[in-house]
């Protein structure tokens, strides 16, 4: 498949099941909303090492957030429900909490409920507070700025992470440039994230290493500077690759993120030295859910 | 089906014990069988057709028309029904209600929504004291659901108050609030002495400044980010309290009882 003079490989992405939750931070203003969820999602690009993997979902308006300020949807997802809840809780408890002005609050309905506000109250050492209404619990805990709101949990859904594509170019900024371009079509697609960097990753990895303690390491078949000493995966005319990875609460989600995205690319094309859409996969024997390039794109 | 109606044909010479008429106890019942619960009158025994024309067929949607002060127990322990009074409604109206709705277009006695599990009680007119309160004796009054009173509260409003919410459009007795242990109290109108009186936890929110005994101290004018959410919990309801032009959510905060162990709040508007 060819669209735009870039090659779609008949290739997969394959993505694993993983838990996930949506919290909603409102501050004072939209930059101390995002300050906090840009604390939050910190540190948050892959499980490998992080524990979890987060990021801005979208910013909200006053009309679309429970205390009619401005706000900042994030989600973050995790390998277990455990993971997640602990993660949930520290990265509130050190990122929200402390940023001036907030407000924590559930962002997705689930009969599975993780804490949200409901370990960090004792934070309040007994003059907390907490308020029932309309059956959902919140906590206020006073802080030196007056006081911190948090819902008390939020909930907990099945969703899957690892979906990805690969740009394929022939210099560094030309990748970047069709990169960013995907990043913020995609960034309009509800239910997902883009956890690396400015939703980019330019060290994309293998299972496994020749090092034992490592358990990934550099993707050396998609390396430019490679492409004479390994069995490379590149054409000669291709020095720059970069990877979009997308966590989302459905397949369909990923599948309309992975559409915009490479056809945000594809339309580049190959006058701007994009030659090939690709994807990472582990020969499919690791994930269940695999995105087929060619059919989200057909 | 049309609503169960009950309409009283005279005025009782004694207070009726109207708890056997509650809904989940005449499910499955038939008319003739619901005519012939017998409900206690002072000592005497009625059957419910001796004071009540009863129409209509639908045991978890009552209505009682033409009701009076003497009436008590309406909707005892009420299960996922409706319960309408037109007219006035005694004492211990909703008492220990679990869940649906009990509207009174008249005024109640004593007692109402008293250890309220949950649901929502609506009184258009006043209610006398200890609205969701314990009975005597025990130490956790409602527990949850919501309180609308358009008129007036009697004394002791939410004594042992344990969680739920009670709004009152009009004023409130002495001692509102008192023995508080969480929950939340809003009063449009005025209160009286002892607000608060050994309230633990919980929330007194008043619209005019009250009387506020020593033991409550004053924590300063804040501006709280919760009360948006609890105001917006309003919008439903039939009341002033829905309405976004008495919203606020600049506060003075007073805490206390002191006497107690001052985690109560009486918060009031700015």
């Amino acid at each position: 498949m060819i669209i735009n003079g870039v090659t779609i490989d008949a290739t997969f992405a394959e993505a694993f099941p993983m838990k996930a939750t949506r919290a909603i931070i409102t501050a004072q203003n939209e930059k101390w909303a995002m300050i906090a969820a840009q604390a939050m999602t910190g540190f948050a690009t892959s499980v490998i090492a992080c524990g979890c993997e987060a990021g801005i979902e979208r910013i909200l308006g006053p009309n679309e957030t429970p205390d009619g300020r401005a706000g900042v949807s994030v989600m973050v997802f995790a390998m277990g429900g455990k993971s997640l809840a602990k993660q949930l809780e520290t990265r509130a408890g050190q990122c929200v909490l402390t940023a001036p002005t907030s407000a924590l609050f559930a962002g997705i309905q689930s009969d599975i409920k993780i804490p949200l506000g409901k370990n960090l109250r004792y934070f309040g050492d007994g003059f907390q507070i907490a308020k029932k209404i309309s059956g959902k619990r919140y906590w206020r805990i006073p802080v030196m700025d007056g006081e911190f709101l948090a819902e008390a949990t939020t909930g907990q859904v099945n969703a899957i992470g690892g979906g990805n594509f690969l740009v394929l170019a022939t210099s560094q900024p030309q990748a970047l440039a069709a990169c960013e371009a995907a990043i913020e079509a995609m960034r309009k697609i509800p239910n997902v994230i883009m956890p690396f960097p400015g939703g980019v990753v330019r060290s994309g990895s293998k299972v496994g290493s020749k090092y034992k303690t490592l358990n990934a390491s550099t993707n050396d078949a998609f390396c430019p500077t490679l492409k004479g000493a390994t069995k490379t995966d590149l054409s000669p005319d291709i020095e720059s690759v970069m990877e979009i990875v997308i966590d989302g609460l459905t397949k369909e989600d990923i599948d309309k993120a992975m559409r915009v995205g490479i056809q945000a690319v594809c339309d580049l094309g190959a006058d701007n030295g994009i030659r090939r859409i690709s994807a990472g996969n582990y020969g499919g024997k690791l994930g269940p859910f695999h995105f087929h390039l060619q059919e989200i794109m057909a | 089906m049309s609503a169960l109606t009950f309409s009283l044909k005279t005025q009782p010479a004694q207070r009726v014990d109207l708890s056997p008429l509650a809904p989940q106890l005449l499910q499955g019942l038939s008319i003739a069988d619901i005519a012939a619960i017998e409900l206690q009158s002072g000592k005497a025994k009625l059957r419910v057709d001796e004071l009540f024309t009863i129409e209509g067929d639908d045991t978890q949607n009552i209505i009682i028309q033409n009701s009076t002060a003497k009436l008590d127990f309406i909707g005892k322990e009420l299960e996922n029904a409706t319960i309408t009074v037109e007219g006035d409604a005694g004492a211990y109206l909703g008492i220990g209600m679990k869940s649906g709705t009990i509207k009174v277009t008249g005024n109640a006695g004593l007692y109402a929504a008293c250890e309220m599990k949950n649901g929502y009680l609506e009184i258009a007119g006043n209610t006398g004291d200890f609205l969701g309160a314990a009975l005597p004796g025990n130490k956790m009054g409602m527990k949850g659901g919501t309180i609308l009173i358009k008129g007036n509260a009697g004394e002791r409003v939410g004594d042992h108050l344990r969680r739920g919410t009670i709004l009152i459009e009009g004023n409130a007795g002495d001692y509102c609030g008192s023995r508080m242990t969480a929950g939340t109290i809003a009063v449009m109108g005025n209160t009286g002495k002892y607000l608060g009186y050994a309230m633990r936890r919980g929330t007194l929110l008043l619209w005019n400044a009250p009387q506020l005994s020593a033991s409550f101290n004053d924590c300063g004018s804040h501006t709280l980010a919760f009360l948006p959410i609890l105001f917006a919990s309003f919008k439903s309801l039939n009341s002033k309290f829905a309405d976004a032009s008495v919203a606020f959510n600049r506060v003075q905060r007073y805490a206390g009882d002191m006497a107690e162990i001052g985690r109560g709040e009486v918060l009031v508007k700015l």
